[in-house]
């Protein structure tokens, strides 16, 4: 299974990535490579760097890229500005969404739509066809068509800003979705309702890549890989397995990886 | 709902009204003085109480100061260096809108205002300003036939004396303001409504403000009477050539609505505003105020103000019949050098009057944007209410915003409300519209778009989208 898809080529290609924010680097040569059909699940500690990891692969500006490349399809993106990276098919999931008072969830979601649809020479849609359509994905992550009408997660609970991103996951069919802690806060039934969400948008064409504290997560969607991180690199990757085992021994028994290095 | 396509079609778009229209002009002679008023008078051959209202206005103007409270700053005006009346030289009796100059219909039409039978607008009836005169009146006939009058103010005076006579200077005073009283002197054309008793007006009326002289002002005078059970529905369109210099539009506004009439009056204001480094553009201070004569009568403002080097104004109710309603709502965008001071005043003097006021200023660039407002309660004025908001946006770091709310209460039984807030487009904001796929650009306008969304609501549907697109026009680039 693992040897049929590395024939395929890869959808993103993290090269000895290392960047900083303010002078100060937080990535120190990142590497990582999802083809299509992977989920990967990247763990660690609270500023190990997985936030700003998958902040830089989708174009955030705050960070400069001191060293290395994001290829994404086969193509550098490293200059690319954000909403291109989106159209093209990266979409992160944000750990905190934010919230766009004035704004109409309904509208923010339709120009949204139809900037990847653009992309893809789709046709754009109308607000007639766009309902039906989010009508249908709404079911998906449970959620009332009330949430529509409201400002872009404003007064949202934790759990709908979540189910949110994961609506706007399923609208925008990423190519790869980077999910920042989209698990965290979650009570049970969020959580499965947010796995369904992930399950349903992967399949052999798309990668993700689940970046978690918790088991939890990954009880219900198997990462092919996991990689721990801490202190801007990867100083483990492993099967499905290493997330149990760093479950039971806690993130300070991956502070010897370090030494291992 | 906001046109996102129509947005993203303009956003690259320079101020597209800069140009300046050819034409054989009739202009008298720089300057100011009693000869000069005797001589407008005397072109519009007016009545004489009239030229009389002129010259009393102007011996208050004399003895008056041009205020500075606003702490606007400007180089000092030189009112001797005005052309105070400037015309296109047309026929001089025209009976319809064929033997209006072409050159002139062209202009309109390149304004997207077009004019002659075959293509004029099919749902809002327009009159037509171009510099000191209206050249001509859409729908006359079709409105008069609901007794509906909407003509130049020159026509009024010469057709319905009576009227001018009765309600010119009864709302705004030629001592209220040095503007006020420079417009009542010189005042050139503008455009009169009259709605009759009962008559709900058939279709939206509007007049287009053209300034197509560099070196002359523009001193306009509007006046709508909506009489008893009465409604109407006014817009106004501005916009002026690009040039270097700076031309002053002093405008005055008065609006009377009876018992049960209802004035909606909507504003787009896209005068130039000078260039990235402040030079030229229009200054825009203009007094424009509605009385509510009549019990449950009704005055509703909405402006949307983006052009201008500097404006200064401020929409106000004076709310007199039992019941009336006063409603101001306002979007003030300033981006490089431009400075706005606008707000209302809501006057409460007759008992259970209501009034609301919502302010939404965005500024951009190195603009200063202020609201300033006042509500007062009179003493007879129990049991009425005021809410006001008035919210801020900044875009970059170099803009300032300013409230400043007056509030004057001698009815302790009567209630003000006011709330404001400070708000700036974050970078979290923006990555996070871009990360799904929308355009930097895009993104902006979407989120002053949803900042405006109150005021927007109000105004016409036509004007929504007009409004959406000039002020994604105006942030080309202020941001990042």
């Amino acid at each position: 299974m693992q040897s049929k898809m590395k024939e395929l080529d890869p959808i993103l290609e993290v090269e000895n990535l290392s960047a900083s924010t303010d002078n100060l680097p937080i990535l120190k040569g990142v590497s990582l490579t999802v083809y299509p059909g992977e989920i990967h699940a990247i763990m660690g500690r609270n500023g190990c760097g997985k936030s700003t990891l998958s902040k830089i692969i989708a174009g955030h500006p705050s960070y400069n890229i001191t060293d290395g490349d994001i290829k994404f399809l086969g193509e550098n993106i490293k200059s690319q500005e954000p909403e291109e990276r989106a159209q093209s098919g990266i979409f992160l999931g944000f750990q905190y969404p934010i919230e766009i008072p004035g704004v109409s969830n309904l509208e923010f979601l339709r120009v949204s739509t139809n900037a990847r649809r653009k992309f893809l020479n789709k046709e754009e849609l109308d607000t007639f066809d766009f309902e039906e359509l989010v009508k249908e994905k709404l079911e998906l992550v449970k959620m009332d068509h009330a949430f529509l009408s409201r400002s872009v997660n404003q007064g949202f609970s934790g759990g709908e800003k979540k189910r949110n991103e994961i609506l706007q996951m399923a609208l925008l069919e990423p190519k790869i979705a980077i999910l920042d802690e989209t698990d965290s806060g979650l009570d049970i039934d969020a959580l499965r309702i947010v796995a369904s969400g992930i399950k349903k948008i992967s399949n052999s064409q798309t990668g993700v890549i689940l970046i978690t504290h918790y088991q939890r997560l990954l009880d219900e969607i198997k990462p092919n890989y996991v990689h721990v991180m801490s202190d801007g690199q990867i100083i483990k990757t492993g099967g499905s397995d290493l997330a149990l085992e760093l479950e039971k021994k806690g993130y300070e028994w991956t502070d010897n990886f370090i030494k291992e290095i | 709902m906001v046109n996102e396509n129509l947005v993203k079609d303009v956003v690259k778009e320079p101020y597209k009204y800069g140009f300046v229209t050819d034409i054989e002009t009739e202009k008298i002679a720089k300057g100011l003085n009693e000869d000069i008023i005797r001589l407008i008078s005397q072109k519009k051959e007016e009545p004489k109480y009239l030229l009389d209202f002129r010259l009393k206005a102007f011996k208050k103007w004399q003895k008056m100061k041009e205020p500075d409270w606003a702490g606007l700053g400007y180089k000092q005006i030189d009112y001797q260096d005005i052309i105070y009346y400037s015309a296109p030289k047309q026929k001089e009796k025209i009976s319809s809108l064929d033997e209006v100059d072409p050159k002139l219909l062209e202009t309109f039409d390149k304004l997207g205002i077009p004019l002659t039978e075959q293509k004029k607008l099919t749902n809002v009836a327009v009159d037509a300003v171009f510099d000191s005169v209206s050249i001509a009146t859409t729908f006359r006939e079709e409105l008069a036939q609901h007794g509906v009058i909407f003509c130049s103010i020159s026509e009024a005076v010469k057709n319905h004396s009576n009227l001018i006579e009765q309600y010119l200077g009864t709302v705004v005073p030629a001592s209220d303001n040095y503007f006020a009283a420079l417009n009542s002197a010189v005042f050139s054309d503008g455009s009169f409504v009259y709605i009759p008793k009962g008559v709900t007006c058939p279709m939206d009326l509007s007049s287009y403000f053209r300034i197509n002289s560099g070196d002359s002002g523009q001193f306009e005078r509007t006046l709508i009477i909506a009489e008893e059970s009465s409604s109407v529905s006014y817009l106004e369109g501005c916009t002026a050539p690009m040039f270097d210099t700076n031309t002053l539009h002093a405008a005055v506004v008065e609006l009377i609505a009876l018992d049960d009439a209802s004035i909606k009056y909507s504003t787009v204001q896209n005068w130039y505003a000078g260039d990235e480094e402040g030079v030229g553009g229009i200054f825009n201070f203009v007094t424009k105020r509605g009385k509510c004569l009549g019990k449950r009568s009704k005055i509703s403002w909405s402006q949307v103000e983006t052009g201008s080097a500097i404006t200064w104004k401020y929409p106000s109710c004076l709310l007199l019949g039992e019941e009336s309603v006063g409603e101001f709502y306002s979007v003030a965008l300033t981006n490089n050098l431009q400075q706005a001071d606008t707000g209302t005043k809501m006057i409460h003097i007759g008992p259970k009057t209501k009034s609301t006021i919502v302010s939404k200023g965005i500024s951009a660039g190195n603009s200063n944007n202020s609201y300033r407002g006042l509500v007062k309660m009179g003493t007879k004025a129990t049991g009425s209410r005021n809410y006001s908001q008035c919210d801020s946006m900044l875009i970059g770091d170099q803009a300032s915003a300013n409230t400043f709310p007056y509030i004057k209460s001698q009815q302790p039984n009567s209630e003000i409300e006011h709330e404001a807030s400070t708000c700036r487009i974050s970078e979290d904001q923006l990555f996070y519209l871009q990360s799904r796929g929308i355009e930097f650009e895009e993104a902006v306008s979407m989120m002053v778009s949803g900042f405006c969304r109150d005021v927007f609501n109000q105004l016409p549907m036509e004007f929504a989208a007009e409004a959406d697109k000039l002020l994604a026009l105006k942030l080309e680039g202020s941001v990042g």
